[in-house]
């Protein structure tokens, strides 16, 4: 029987507790960055393989001008996805945003009141979402299912099934216009990631979304208001849905109801998945879906660069969106648990 | 059971198992440093230690769920081996059977039993021939179910069986067990004692890990304990003793383990909650007391006697079908958990892991999530310096081991985990306090210092309300202890005109004996 010395080792001790602190923080660094350099790769990638034209001003405000609207879809998404959840219906709501934009657009003199409108009946088709899930209990797949079919029906319904049209739309200028040489699209898809990052990560209301996700018995059995925060994540992603329909209707100076927005939710998930964001809820971060909703548009244009045909870029991009995460998984296995 | 002389011809025995020189990083992390453990054929042996001292991870090397850093080795019959994996560990003839039993429901037992090895006849599964071994397996442990019944619907302790069964039919020679009597009754303790016995008696190795002293003594003719990753020693059957087990596994002397420091007749103040006529219906029918300030109120009683589910009704957690709630002679109206929260009351769960912790969060997230609404700044962004500075008091406060309070709190040991927990219910600033088993699942060290907490808060004139099962806890803690029974207070001990607290007293009460 023996008791090993305790004594005079507290030097030696604390350096090897600063060396794994340090490889904490290196690790801690290493899952921060995520995807990007999947990113990176694709573009360094695309740029060789298209004769050196993927890395032009042009080309990559494009892009950029691609990824907006799935970016914003996105951001609504993370914040569904972080409480464990799921929203299919944002396609179908932002083509009835895109609808409701448009009408109001043709009033005369007031036509800058489509944005509102648009914005309105997202969070009104979002909050619907949220009311029968946090209070009916229903589960998210089969609700937003419903309205994924339902809303669709409603956008059509708004222009009696047809495109509707404006040629002097007054918020044009978001779809098409700059500033400072930066498309507007892009500056919104940005502010939305700010903001989403904002109410996640520096709010009461975020630290709550994360903790309904991971953990929903205990959120309830600490206090949080469970209803309030599923309500405010589907209303989140109704509301940026609106603001998605906004974006196109600018971008097309018309919206059609059958067709604007057609799974386009499967992108915005793809995007959330992409971004390393955790199925079950209260794993992932609002950056991490930015850099999905790139990798898909870069995806998207640099397969038409180098001239791969449409049906082998959808072949393509499926395989680049499941060999992605696989490796992020890989990548993620050596911070198990002690 | 004193009686059992353990058949320890053992230590002539060669070893069947050594372990020399393991080490295990995480990340850089050392949790396992240079461990040795040498185990005989024939023998029981125990693995103490507190709570991440190591011994998880050091059966997690053997059974190959992990790879040790290389440098060490295992040697099975003197022969070195390595373990690549689960399947590896099978055939070497090495069994653990886990706390979290790992077992499919959906299948019957002698599926389970035969999990991996499936018998098979032209490409199909043999169930009949499967169904036919198992049963000389089933026969020798002396259970009461048959190969085709659904595992889903037995309890904990013939899940056990069905698990040591498995470990038969794999015909291993090393049987590690994970604290096995975690979840079962004092009759099934005693049952699987007596398996354990037989089959150390047929020359297997078992090692056997635990908190409880008690089991330690009745079973084990060796006792090694780790701490802190490392091996401190190991005392045979003759060394053994309380203080000096403790010692070595907590580094220091443990005197006054359950000394109250606060004097309940003193201390005791005016009725702070008052309970009355609560039902659920179902478990909990017409229950009520009175708490006083500056009391610790132990509520005793089986398992299942309706104890978790009267503080979840108190607590708004499950919905009352009748019954009142009083808090400083006021009437409150709870319904919801954060009712109770809001009105100063506050329920530390039984199951931290399911109910309590949120394990993808920081501890610094975990122990402020309570009241990051009350610390917030306009607009509702969180105050990050109040959750800093609270979360590092706390830590101070209740001796939280952590490296930096940004790990996840998954990452934490148990009696850690359930630190951080407590500090989230003591940050809200409660009146009342329910716990819940408070120390399951801890080790020693975070125990006592788990009582000194429930010492001051008490002082701090709030009142405490205690659940456990350990009854050497409930005596030594409690000042006064409700006894519940198949859903209604059986009885009360403690207070005057009562029986005195006492282990006696309170089995009675709850057995309906005497």
């Amino acid at each position: 029987m023996s008791i090993s010395n305790t004594q005079g080792v507290t030097a030696a001790e604390d350096a090897r507790n600063k060396a794994a602190q340090r490889k904490l923080a290196v690790h801690q660094a290493i899952q921060i960055l995520g995807m990007l350099p999947v990113l990176l790769l694709l573009c360094i990638a695309f740029h060789l393989l298209s004769d050196y034209r993927f890395f032009s001003l042009q080309n990559i405000s494009i892009v950029m001008q691609q990824a907006s609207i799935n970016t914003v879809l996105g951001a609504g998404m993370t914040i569904v996805i972080l409480t464990g959840g799921i929203d299919l219906s944002v396609g179908s709501i932002l083509a009835v945003s895109a609808m409701a934009a448009l009408i109001f657009s043709k009033i005369p003199n007031f036509g800058l009141l489509g944005i509102p409108a648009a914005l309105l009946c997202g969070l009104f088709f979002g909050a619907i979402n949220g009311a029968l899930i946090a209070f009916l209990r229903l589960p998210p797949f089969i609700v937003t299912l419903g309205s994924l079919t339902a809303v669709r029906g409603a956008a059509r319904l708004l222009g009696n099934d047809t495109t509707v049209f404006n040629p002097k739309l007054p918020f044009a200028f978001i779809g098409n216009g700059n500033l400072l040489g930066v498309p507007w699209l892009v500056i919104v898809a940005l502010a939305v990631i700010v903001l989403s990052w904002l109410v996640l990560r520096r709010t009461v209301l975020g630290t709550h979304v994360y903790a309904v996700g991971g953990n929903p018995d205990a959120a309830r059995l600490t206090g949080i208001k469970v209803w309030a925060v599923l309500l405010f994540a589907y209303a989140a992603s109704g509301f940026f849905a609106g603001l998605g329909g906004v974006m196109a209707a600018a971008r097309l100076y018309a919206a059609n109801g059958l067709q604007l927005g057609q799974s386009y939710e499967l992108d915005a998930i793809a995007a959330v998945i992409l971004g390393g964001t955790s199925f079950v809820g209260g794993i992932g971060s609002i950056w991490g879906t930015l850099i999905g909703a790139l990798i898909i548009a870069v995806l998207t244009n640099g397969l038409i660069l180098v001239g791969v045909s449409d049906i082998w870029q959808f072949i393509v991009k499926g395989l680049v969106i499941v060999g992605a995460v696989a490796l992020d998984r890989y990548r993620l296995k050596g911070s198990a648990r002690t | 059971m004193a009686a059992v002389q353990p058949i320890s011809g053992a230590p002539e025995s060669p070893p069947v198992l050594e372990m020399r020189q393991i080490s295990k990083s995480f990340v850089g992390l050392r949790v396992l440093k240079n461990v040795s453990l040498t185990v005989r054929a024939g023998e029981v042996h125990a693995l103490m230690g507190e709570n991440g001292a190591g011994k998880s991870t050091l059966m997690k090397v053997l059974s190959g769920a992990y790879r040790a850093d290389p440098g060490g080795e295992i040697r099975i019959d003197g022969a070195p081996v390595v373990i690549e994996g689960p399947q590896a560990a099978r055939r070497l003839g090495i069994s653990i059977i886990y706390q979290e039993l790992a077992l499919a429901p959906n299948l019957s037992v002698a599926e389970n039993i035969f999990l991996g090895t499936e018998l098979s006849r032209r490409g199909t599964v043999d169930r009949r021939a499967m169904n036919l071994a198992a049963e000389p397996i089933l026969a020798r442990l002396g259970v009461s179910f048959t190969p085709r019944t659904p595992v889903g619907s037995l309890s904990m302790a013939e899940r056990q069986l069905v698990e040591i069964a498995r470990a038969l039919h794999a015909r291993s020679r090393i049987l590690v067990m994970d604290e096995p009597t975690t979840s079962l009754s004092s009759r099934e303790t005693e049952k699987l004692f007596a398996l354990i016995r037989s089959l150390r008696a047929d020359g297997l190795a078992i090692i056997y890990i635990s908190h409880r002293m008690g089991e330690i003594y009745d079973l084990s003719d060796r006792v090694s304990v780790l701490r802190d990753g490392g091996y401190v020693g190991t005392l045979t059957r003759d060394e053994l003793s309380a203080e000096r087990l403790v010692q070595m596994m907590v580094g220091r002397d443990l005197t006054s383990f359950y000394k109250k420091e606060h004097d309940a007749h003193h201390s005791r103040g005016p009725v702070i909650l008052r309970v009355r006529d609560v039902s659920d219906g179902r478990r909990v029918k017409r229950c009520g007391f009175d708490l006083h300030v500056g009391e610790v109120l132990g509520i005793a009683g089986l398992v299942g006697a309706g104890r978790t589910e009267f503080a979840r009704l108190i607590y708004g957690a499950d919905t009352k079908l009748s019954g009142t709630v009083e808090l400083d002679g006021k009437p409150v109206a709870i319904e919801t958990p954060q009712q109770a929260v809001d009105a100063g009351i506050v329920y530390l769960t039984e199951d931290r892991k399911l109910f309590g912790l949120f394990l993808d969060m920081s501890v610094r997230e975990n122990i402020n999530l309570g009241v990051i609404g009350r610390d917030s700044l306009p607009g509702g962004l969180l105050n990050l310096k109040a959750a800093a500075r609270r979360s590092s008091a706390a830590i101070q406060a209740l001796g939280i081991r952590v490296a930096a309070d940004t790990i996840n709190v998954g990452a934490l040991s148990g009696g850690n985990q359930q630190k951080v927990l407590l500090s989230r219910l003591i940050e809200t600033n409660p009146r009342v306090l329910i716990l819940d088993e408070p120390t399951r699942g801890v080790d020693i060290g975070a125990k006592s210092e788990i009582y000194k907490l429930i010492d001051r808060l008490v002082k701090a004139k709030m009142g405490v309300i205690v659940i456990s099962s350990d009854l050497p806890e409930v005596v030594g803690i409690c000042d006064r202890v409700l006894v519940m029974r198949e859903g209604v207070i059986a009885g009360e001990v403690g207070a005057p005109g009562t029986p005195p607290i006492s282990q006696e007293s309170i089995g009675a009460m709850a057995t309906g004996v005497g």
